[in-house]
């Protein structure tokens, strides 16, 4: 229902605008900055709609995601700087990388109930963190990883310009936008959606919790490698502050204000937040002043983000228009949207 | 042997402390249900208000440490009125958001106001005990000492305490507390209290002889998880065990094996302890 609800917002017409004005927006920024700022902030939606897929479909707080961005971000700028691939076998290893790793500590963590997940995974964060900077014969530890590969374009277009990269990135995002609206329409996505109303529930509709569960992680520490692998081959120095927590919690962060669970949220969450960051430049040291309060006003009054709340408020001004006999029946929708809603 | 022994004490050292941080978090987990990640920041500005009292305020170090210890219980209360308590029937999920938001809050409200530079607090008690060969640093026996003081203390004001009954009541049974006439929320803010003091003693027993800096929690904090999941979520003589099992592991593995990954040897082992036993080494605990 709630999907639905979705699809009928973003009608095709305001999905093609979004588009439209993705596309010409390099036009429209008065200098390359811009672009640049708004192609890492595509980066960085490409990997909070990797935490949507765990988070949000499964209702699992996943606080190693910062960690798998960084294990893609490293095997990229290992495999180009150190062993000398050149960029796109490397990207498609530092997807692979991060998917195995994924499903290694997906059938581990995803066995544990309740908080025991999250306090699992928010360690896994931190051993990634830790052997990134430790093991300094495999990682350069602090000094980190320094003339990393540029994507190329095979002769035809030229990557280390900053705006065939946004639209390499824009590539990207679409793709993962368009794969989740399709997983979140299939019946995957509603697996994972059964799975997060309720354990029981699920495997009393016969659905394979530990399957389901664990190719949602898989799929969203995919997503996580991806933006990782983008981004090194963005910024082409990296170093173990990749793997700071707080990466993570910004990423859950930008999820929670645009909406956790649904399919724009992501996107307007984490382009809005970066654009007020990056102009409130003044602010970067001390963010987590704003962003703090912001994450825990948000679980208490607005649990579902802009996107979330816009739709239910859009819903209910929808109903009152419903003329009164009608209105029982949709009565029954009215309650699905509500238990969706407390779901989220 | 005197090797030995001195990575004995290190070890019941780095246990007292994070056995202490540790009860605060079980306590928590074991009576309210919410995984505090929050609970890592109270430890910090723990550290940093005894800096305060001590170095800008020129306050004696127990004063400083009584004083740390009541500002961080009143922002324990603080978090469980604003935060926890509105939450009470959303789904768990929200709560661990919102400690998190507590967490980055806290940090970010630290360093702006003393800067992210590692800073030293000095304490009264720099003297070193020579037994025999047997080098042990005043501020290790305070540690181990008050650690073992303050258990007892809690010990006892759990048992013999009317107040501390009904903490241990609700603790046991929610409705049964209910069906007897407690009050949940005197026990919450009691309990949150309780929990942010613990953390706050324990960062000023440890600050001399470690630095005090805005980060300082993360490591301790997530020692904390690894050491209420060995000893079982909610159990007080489970997160002393725990505590003492890491402390000893990272001595010794510190000093045996390596010491830039023992930081790794307690998340090496909840990764162990989780892949064979999900439920956690004793899943039943206090509850």
């Amino acid at each position: 229902m709630l999907f639905k609800l979705g699809s009928l917002l973003m009608t095709p017409g305001a999905k093609l605008a979004l588009l439209v004005f993705a596309i010409v927006f390099p036009f429209l920024a008065s200098n390359e900055y811009q672009v640049y700022v708004m192609a890492s902030a595509f980066v960085w939606a490409i990997a909070v709609y990797g935490l949507n897929i765990i988070t949000g479909f499964c209702g699992q707080l996943n606080l190693a995601h910062g960690g798998f961005f960084a294990i893609g971000a490293y095997t990229l700028g290992l495999l180009t700087a150190d062993a000398g691939w050149s960029f796109w076998p490397a990207f498609v290893a530092a997807l692979l990388v991060t998917a195995v790793l994924g499903f290694f500590v997906g059938i581990v963590s995803l066995r544990l109930k309740e908080h025991y997940f999250a306090i699992f995974t928010l360690c896994v964060g931190f051993i990634i963190y830790l052997l990134i900077d430790k093991w300094e014969e495999l990682t350069h530890g602090p000094i980190g990883v320094r003339d990393i590969a540029e994507p190329y374009g095979f002769g035809l277009v030229d990557f280390t310009e900053t705006t065939p990269f946004y639209y390499l990135v824009l590539a990207f995002l679409v793709f993962a936008i368009w794969f989740m609206g399709r997983l979140s329409r299939s019946l995957l996505g509603r697996t994972f959606i059964a799975i997060r109303n309720g354990d029981e529930l699920a495997q009393s509709l016969g659905i394979n919790l530990m399957r389901n569960k664990v190719l949602a992680f898989v799929l969203s520490t995919t997503y996580a490698g991806l933006a990782g692998a983008l981004y090194a081959g963005m910024v082409r120095f990296i170093g173990p502050e990749e793997a700071n927590i707080v990466h993570t919690f910004d990423m859950i962060t930008y999820l929670l204000v645009g909406g956790i669970g649904t399919i724009t949220g992501p996107l307007l969450g984490t382009v809005g937040i970066v654009w007020i960051t990056q102009s409130l430049q003044f602010l970067e040291e001390y963010r987590m002043i704003i962003f703090g309060p912001l994450l825990v006003l948000l679980v208490i009054f607005f649990p579902r983000g802009i996107t979330g709340s816009f739709l239910t408020w859009m819903h209910r001004k929808a109903q009152a228009f419903v003329p009164e006999k009608k209105r029982s029946e949709s009565k029954v929708t009215t309650t699905q949207t509500r238990e969706a809603e407390n779901n989220a | 042997m005197n090797l030995f022994l001195q990575q004995v004490i290190n070890g019941l050292t780095l246990g007292s402390i994070y056995g202490l941080v540790a009860l605060g978090l079980t306590l928590v987990y074991g009576i309210l249900h919410i995984p505090n990640f929050a609970h890592g920041a109270l430890y910090m500005v723990g550290a940093f208000m005894s800096y305060f009292f001590m170095v800008d305020l020129g306050v004696h170090y127990w004063l400083a440490m009584a004083g740390s210890a009541a500002v961080i219980a009143i922002l324990g209360i603080l978090c469980e009125r604003l935060v926890f308590h509105p939450l009470r029937h959303s789904p768990p999920i929200h709560d661990k958001i919102a400690a998190i938001g507590i967490l980055l809050f806290l940090e970010a409200l630290v360093q702006m106001f003393w800067g992210s530079d590692f800073r030293r607090m000095s304490s009264p008690f720099t003297g070193i005990m020579n037994f025999d060969g047997l080098i042990i640093p005043e501020q290790r026996l305070l540690i181990i000492v008050g650690a073992f003081v303050l258990v007892f203390a809690l010990q006892m004001f759990l048992r013999k305490t009317m107040t501390g009954a009904t903490i241990i009541a609700m603790a046991q049974s929610r409705e049964g507390a209910f069906l007897v006439g407690i009050d949940a929320n005197r026990v919450a803010m009691m309990t949150f209290a309780i929990s942010g003091a613990l953390a706050a003693v324990a960062a000023t027993l440890y600050a001399p002889i470690n630095l005090v800096y805005p980060a300082m929690g993360h490591l301790v904090i997530m020692k904390a998880f690894v050491i209420i999941i060995l000893g079982g979520m909610g159990s007080i003589p489970g997160a002393i065990a725990g505590g003492m099992i890491i402390g000893f592991a990272e001595a010794f593995g510190g000093f045996y094996i390596s010491t830039a990954y023992k930081d790794i040897i307690a998340f090496g082992l909840l990764v162990l302890i989780l892949s064979i036993r999900p439920q956690g080494l004793f899943a039943k605990g206090a509850h």
